[in-house]
């Protein structure tokens, strides 16, 4: 897969995809998308960029073992039901506050964080998986 | 529970004040012993004492406690015992290395012995009944580094479990049929559970938790091997305690179940079956442990079998010697270990003359075996004649039960003669160690056991107001008055007693050519339980280990072919059996595009099956997914849609790559057969998800839950795409275990794709859908 069409369209792609995913994700709430479709989109993108450039240059580029991320996101995850327990309202209850940023509100909840843990979860356990098969390619 | 504090406490303090921790430790159980005994009152009148509270008040399940007279008999004999026993073990471990751990061990096991013996709900007197089993299995096992130990351990733990099972059926099947699942109501309405249809499948599951708690025959194999274990352990839990548990469990339930023909066939049986093999080992043993383990068990038969007799007489009997065994036994069992801390060696053949060494442990023993051998004046006298009142008049079959109980009480006479007096007389042999006497803290138990033997028998009224009578009338269900005093009467009794002593006696001199004659005859047969559990244990190994290898043979190809044909059949069976297949739909008008894409899945499809090469087939079975992923988007499921789109792309991805190091021939080389077998379980998997998904649509759909949510999901959760919502609000917890579901399966993988770098042939499973 070391053509030099796919190797100068690789990073664009990969930019692009990483992007889409968190709009994707972000829209999640009102429109069609979310966490889990979110995370599966940057899981290709960072799996296109292991085909390209090899698994090594992904790896460095993500800086964490993805593993990690995924860890992270379960982690985020769980922690976005525990602030509910404060309030006294059964765990995982989704808590919103809107404040205004130049004049502008913005809705941001508990929910949001969750979700966010739900990307990271997917991303980090399908990209491990991914680079751990593209890894044996080259053994 | 304050001896479950304690045991959390133990290994430090032991950290901090060595082996004098246990005086301290032993605090415990006395201050537990002293709030008991501060209830005697109240109870020896007649009443009870009961709390709780609701624990799963859903379930219907209580933790809830209640005391009377049995109850709090038992709970004073194993606080104050382990009290003894916990002073006992700071001077007997004194410098082993894991004595904190010891210390744990025990004072859990008080604790779960204590909260069975007041435990109210079934569910409670279960958990503590095995958490005794547990904690039993650590203290035999306590000394892991032997073989022997490890064995013994295990046996233990695997019968007493295989018991705590049948115990746990037998509550059920208890709770079933009275719809009572507490012992008090249990006991205040007596006959429910006698008239019950289900009684006797009832009675026999108890009785299997009962008799391999207390070691009748034929589990009683366990119970002396346990004495592997340090001598603490042997003295408080095979002895006094826990062993009696099943003892409890029967006159516990007494009221409620027996009184019928099979309770006093059974019982009596098997008591005394227990009781005649059980004295005729002893008689064979030369280790002073496990001759005492074997009258233990004889012992434990004598209590089943009064029990099983019923009577007013057999239950004072057996409340009566309940406490005079629990005193003697654990005083000798003591006594035993003391010897063999101080002299090195437990063989009776090579211990003589300690008396002039050890005088305050030759006077312990001498008090725990008069008790023993029931001579007058000690509390086991008073149990004896009682006994042989019970027994004294007997009618048919159980004359043979009076003459077990002469011929088996004569026999434990000698052993606890032979255990107590033979070391202690005669010239000095040589010992491994030079014996002397122990520190205070080893003999203060046996000196107080012992003496409590003679105390409680010359102050009869006093022990008969307080314990006996009041167990007795919990025993039996109704007000029963002990009266017995240690002052000889003339009578068939006295008469009874006089032989048994007579034959005692004759025993003890006699004891090393009875000795001789039983190992003859046990080496004749041979073959004993002890034998059978090794052989049963093999046995189920061997079974194990060939169904695993039928079962679970490794090759991927067969489990998904089962796999699939249960699937299949789980469809498919029902439908058919039920008369519950769908009507056939019409033929719906759709317009071109829908068709068109109905085409490119069936093409798609098509092309997996036509596909030569591994690789095409995987791209080709995506084509397909694309086309359902289009199916969605034009039936309004975008959410879906999307996902699927994404997943689809994802496994190709990924099975392309895992296909491509899977060293696999690029083609399909299965033979003939096989690829008929596999396409005719494949129709059939597809027929009936087919016919599955048709009835389903048949049937009247249930808006509430999509009306709930599209009402709601603006409103409550602040978002207007449906799907989002309720994966990440309102059903938020799922997604919460579905996540952490995905991050374990991608560690798994992981772990599954490096272990194949090392082995060539581990195959690696592709998740494909989340």
């Amino acid at each position: 897969m070391q053509t030099l069409i796919f190797r100068t369209a690789a990073p664009y792609l990969t930019g692009l995809m990483l992007m889409f995913s968190v709009f994707v994700l972000l829209r999640g709430h009102n429109e069609p998308g979310g966490g889990f479709t979110g995370g599966l989109i940057a899981a290709s993108a960072f799996a296109i960029h292991g085909i390209a450039f090899g698994v090594p240059a992904v790896r460095r580029a993500l800086y964490f073992h993805p593993m990690a991320i995924s860890g992270f996101g379960l982690f985020a995850a769980a922690a976005a039901g525990l602030p509910s327990l404060l309030f006294g309202v059964p765990f995982l209850t989704g808590l919103w506050m809107s404040p205004a940023f130049f004049g502008m509100s913005i809705d941001l909840s508990t929910v949001i964080v969750f979700d966010i843990g739900v990307y990271l979860v997917v991303v980090g356990s399908f990209t491990s998986i991914a680079l751990a098969l593209e890894d044996r390619e080259h053994d | 529970m304050l001896p479950f504090a304690g045991a959390l406490l133990a290994p430090a303090l032991v950290r901090v004040m060595k082996h004098n921790a246990g005086w301290l430790l032993a605090a415990i159980p006395l201050v537990v012993f002293l709030h008991l005994a501060g209830m005697l009152d109240a109870v020896s009148k007649g009443s009870s004492i009961s709390g709780g509270f609701d624990w799963a008040p859903s379930l219907g399940l209580r933790f809830s406690w209640f005391l009377d007279g049995l109850s709090l008999t038992f709970a004073l004999l194993i606080s104050g015992i382990g009290t003894l026993i916990v002073i006992y073990a700071g001077g007997y471990l004194k410098g082993h290395p894991h004595q904190g751990r010891f210390f744990s061990f025990i004072l859990l096991f008080m604790g779960a012995m204590l909260g069975l013996v007041v435990s109210d709900s079934f569910l409670m007197l279960f958990v503590y009944w095995e958490l005794t089993s547990i904690t039993s299995f650590l203290l035999i096992g306590f000394d892991h580094g032997r073989e022997a130990s490890r064995r013994a351990a295990l046996q233990a733990l695997l019968v007493t479990g295989i018991g705590g099972l049948s115990l746990l059926a037998g509550l059920l099947v208890i709770a079933q049929a009275t719809g009572m699942s507490e012992l008090s109501s249990l006991l205040g309405s007596v006959d429910a559970l006698r008239n019950s249809p289900l009684y006797l499948a009832a009675l026999l599951l108890v009785l299997g938790g009962a008799f391999t708690k207390s070691a009748q025959f034929p589990f009683h194999f366990w119970l002396p091997n346990a004495m592997e274990a340090p001598t603490p352990v042997s003295a408080y839990l095979h002895s006094a305690t826990m062993v009696k548990a099943g003892v409890y469990l029967l006159m516990r339930l007494n009221p409620v179940m027996g009184d019928t023909a099979a309770w006093e066939t059974i019982l009596p049986v098997f008591g005394g079956a227990t009781l005649a093999i059980g004295t005729l080992l002893a008689v064979r043993q030369t280790d002073l442990k496990l001759m005492l383990a074997y009258t233990t068990v004889s012992s434990l038969g004598l209590l089943v079998m009064l029990t099983g007799l019923g009577s007013d007489k057999a239950i004072e009997a057996a409340a009566l010697y309940l406490i005079a065994h629990s005193m003697f036994k654990g005083a000798l069992f003591m006594v035993a270990g003391l010897i063999d801390h101080e002299a090195g060696t437990r063989d009776i053949t090579c211990l003589r003359g300690l008396r002039k060494a050890m005088p305050i442990t030759f006077v312990a023993a001498m008090l725990a075996a008069l008790s023993m051998g029931g001579l007058p004046l000690f509390s086991g006298f008073l149990a004896k004649e009682q006994i042989y009142y019970a027994l004294g008049s007997p009618e048919g079959w159980q004359a043979v039960l009076l003459v077990i109980a002469v011929c088996g009480n004569a026999l434990m006479f000698a052993i606890g003669f032979a255990v107590a007096l033979r070391p202690f007389l005669g010239d000095a042999l040589r010992t491994p160690k030079a014996a002397h006497e122990g520190p205070i803290s080893l003999w203060l138990g046996p000196a107080v056991l012992g003496a409590l033997g003679l105390a409680a028998a010359v102050a009869a009224p006093i022990t008969h107001r307080f314990l006996s009578s009041p167990a007795a009338s919990a025993v039996a269900g109704s007000p029963i008055e002990v009266t017995i005093s240690t002052i000889p009467h003339i009578g068939v009794p006295l008469l009874l007693s006089g032989l048994t002593v007579a034959l005692g006696i004759a025993a003890y001199v006699r004891l090393d050519s009875l000795r001789g004659a039983t190992a003859g005859v046990l080496q004749a047969i041979g073959w004993g339980p002890d034998r059978g559990f090794d052989q049963v244990l093999r046995g189920l190994l061997r079974l194990a280990t060939g169904l695993t290898r039928i079962i679970h043979n490794g090759r991927l190809d067969i489990y998904m072919t089962v796999t699939f044909v249960a699937v299949a059949a789980a469809l498919l069976l029902p439908m058919v059996l039920f008369g519950e297949l769908p009507s056939m739909p019409d033929v719906p008008a759709l317009r071109f595009y829908e068709w068109g894409v109905l085409a490119i899945a069936v093409i798609g499809v098509a092309a997996v099956v036509k596909a030569r090469s591994r690789l095409t087939a995987i791209v080709s079975l995506g084509i397909q997914g694309f086309a359902v992923a289009l199916l969605y988007m034009l039936f309004g499921a975008p959410d879906l849609s999307f996902t699927q789109f994404m997943v689809e792309t994802l496994s190709v991805v990924i099975l392309a790559l895992v296909m491509t190091r899977l060293r696999l021939a690029p083609t399909d080389r299965r033979p003939h057969a096989q690829k008929l077998l596999d396409m005719a379980i494949a129709a059939a998997c597809g027929t009936a998800f087919a016919l599955l998904l048709l009835k389903v649509t048949q049937l009247p759909f249930d808006d509430r839950l999509s009306q709930f949510f599209n009402t709601y999901a603006k409103t409550i959760a602040h978002g207007r795409n449906v799907v989002n919502v309720i994966i990440v609000d309102f059903r938020g917890l799922d997604t919460l275990g579905e996540i952490a579901v995905v991050m374990v399966t991608g560690l798994a993988i992981l772990a599954l794709i490096r272990i194949r770098s090392k082995k060539a042939d581990v195959h690696a499973p592709v998740r494909k859908e989340a």
